[in-house]
């Protein structure tokens, strides 16, 4: 443990990463921030250990939850440290890693498309809304079954959108990419 | 090297006078659906004006902050385009508090999204680090803002007799309130010198091609270009703006040192 005086030692910033690892989304609990790609880094600085997040959506709400739930972690094991946001690079959802994908199809989320496959995480501006375009196909994480339709470009969270499943009939949220 | 402060609010005012508007639907969205879809889109602008507030707040000093940038300006300070600003109402409706009109919404949001991909795309290459930050993170929320707009223009196009005439009568009020995007203000001239900035001039070919590709498949008509040339991002706004901020910066003002 560092004291409030003396620079975080490697040690400080290992225990950290083993406490934030398993630190997860005030919205999504099952998946630590780390693995959703919001917790960039865990560094020494010169004001105790520097905690880099990253902003998903430019208006999540969560975000301030988890910078609070950051700092009172590193609080409650007598780590000196602050959180730093940082814009660039521009979080995509195609740093989750399989992990997580897998964790959120379990809690009923379908989890995002890789940017590149996808209509609007695309990287092309003016085409990406082609007329005839196929709409990109999202497996019910329930049933598994590919039969699914979109009841809502925006759902309850910034980051989802609503889909029905046509075969189990249920309603169910996928993660959109970004 | 940072952006002109009059440039960078001009991004955060759109951004912030849209989300405004668009949160007026909140509670009242003719579907849950939508109405969830329109405080998402309000959630995503006001995100982005945040993030444009806090960097014009430190490029211009003097201990602005994003709430005294968002909340103690007034209507000749703000400098976004005279588009955001109007009300859900079609043309001839009595008053500025007449019913809100859905179709004017989405005209507005189609119309002002089909902008910005363009913009925030290009402005990822500007020479404020900052700024190009903002951008691709902007874009990304966008492209959604510009697919579902344009997905509902189609459907009320292409749709009723009445949709479509609520539709057309929407882009017939907005469009020429969009010419107001390349008349070239001096902080746009001056973002553009230092490399902070872009030629919007540049543009319009492209704005053009996804405006009348979409109004094509909607089946609706384009309003010839013409008239006058709103001048909000220069300061000089319609009368609608002094409302928007009274109702929004009426909290703040009454209690302007109240902390969550």
């Amino acid at each position: 443990m560092s004291s409030l005086t003396s620079l975080p030692s490697a040690t400080d910033v290992a225990s950290a990463w083993v406490l934030l690892d398993a630190l997860t989304d005030p919205e999504i609990p099952v998946v630590s921030l780390r693995e959703l790609g919001i917790l960039r880094d865990v560094r020494a600085g010169d004001a105790g250990l520097e905690v880099v997040i990253t902003p998903t959506y430019s208006g999540c709400p969560a975000m301030g939850q988890i910078e609070d739930d950051v700092k009172a972690l590193l609080q409650a094991h007598g780590l000196q440290g602050h959180v730093v946001t940082q814009l660039a690079p521009a979080w995509t959802t195609d740093w989750m890693s399989e992990t997580a994908k897998d964790k959120l199809r379990a809690y009923g989320i379908a989890p995002p498309h890789a940017c590149a496959s996808s209509g609007t995480g695309a990287a092309s501006v003016v085409q990406f809304a082609a007329r005839g375009a196929k709409p990109e196909v999202v497996n019910c994480p329930q049933c598994g079954s590919a039969n699914t339709t979109e009841t809502s470009h925006f759902g309850s969270t910034a980051c989802k959108a609503l889909y029905r499943c046509l075969a189990c009939m249920e309603p169910f949220d996928y993660f959109k990419p970004y | 090297m940072n952006a002109p402060t009059e440039y960078l609010l001009h991004l955060a005012d759109n951004a912030l006078i849209l989300g405004q508007r668009n949160a007026e639907w909140c509670g009242h969205g003719p579907i849950l659906e939508e109405d969830i879809a329109l405080s998402n889109n309000s959630l995503d602008l006001i995100g982005q004006a945040r993030m444009l507030y806090q960097h014009a707040a430190e490029t211009q000093g003097g201990g602005a902050t994003e709430d005294t940038l968002a909340y103690f300006r007034d209507v000749p300070d703000f400098r976004n385009y005279t588009l955001c600003e109007l009300p859900h109402t079609p043309l001839m409706s009595a008053t500025a508090q007449g019913d809100r009109d859905f179709a004017m919404t989405m005209a507005r949001n189609f119309l002002y999204s089909s902008l910005m991909v363009l913009v925030w795309d290009q402005l990822q290459n500007s020479k404020d680090a900052i700024l190009a930050a903002i951008a691709a993170k902007s874009l990304k929320e966008v492209r959604y803002h510009l697919r579902h707009s344009r997905d509902w223009l189609v459907r009320l196009g292409d749709g009723t007799d009445e949709s479509h005439a609520k539709a057309q009568a929407a882009l017939d009020q907005l469009i020429p309130y969009t010419q107001e995007f390349w008349a070239v203000s001096p902080h746009e001239a001056a973002a553009l010198a230092n490399g902070t900035g872009i030629d919007m001039a540049a543009l319009q070919n492209d704005w053009n091609q996804i405006v009348n590709e979409a109004l094509q498949e909607a089946t609706l008509k384009r309003p010839a270009d013409g008239g006058f040339v709103p001048t909000g991002k220069q300061g000089i706004h319609s009368e609608h703006l002094g409302f928007v901020l009274a109702e929004m910066q009426s909290l703040a003002r009454s209690h302007p040192q109240a902390t969550w």
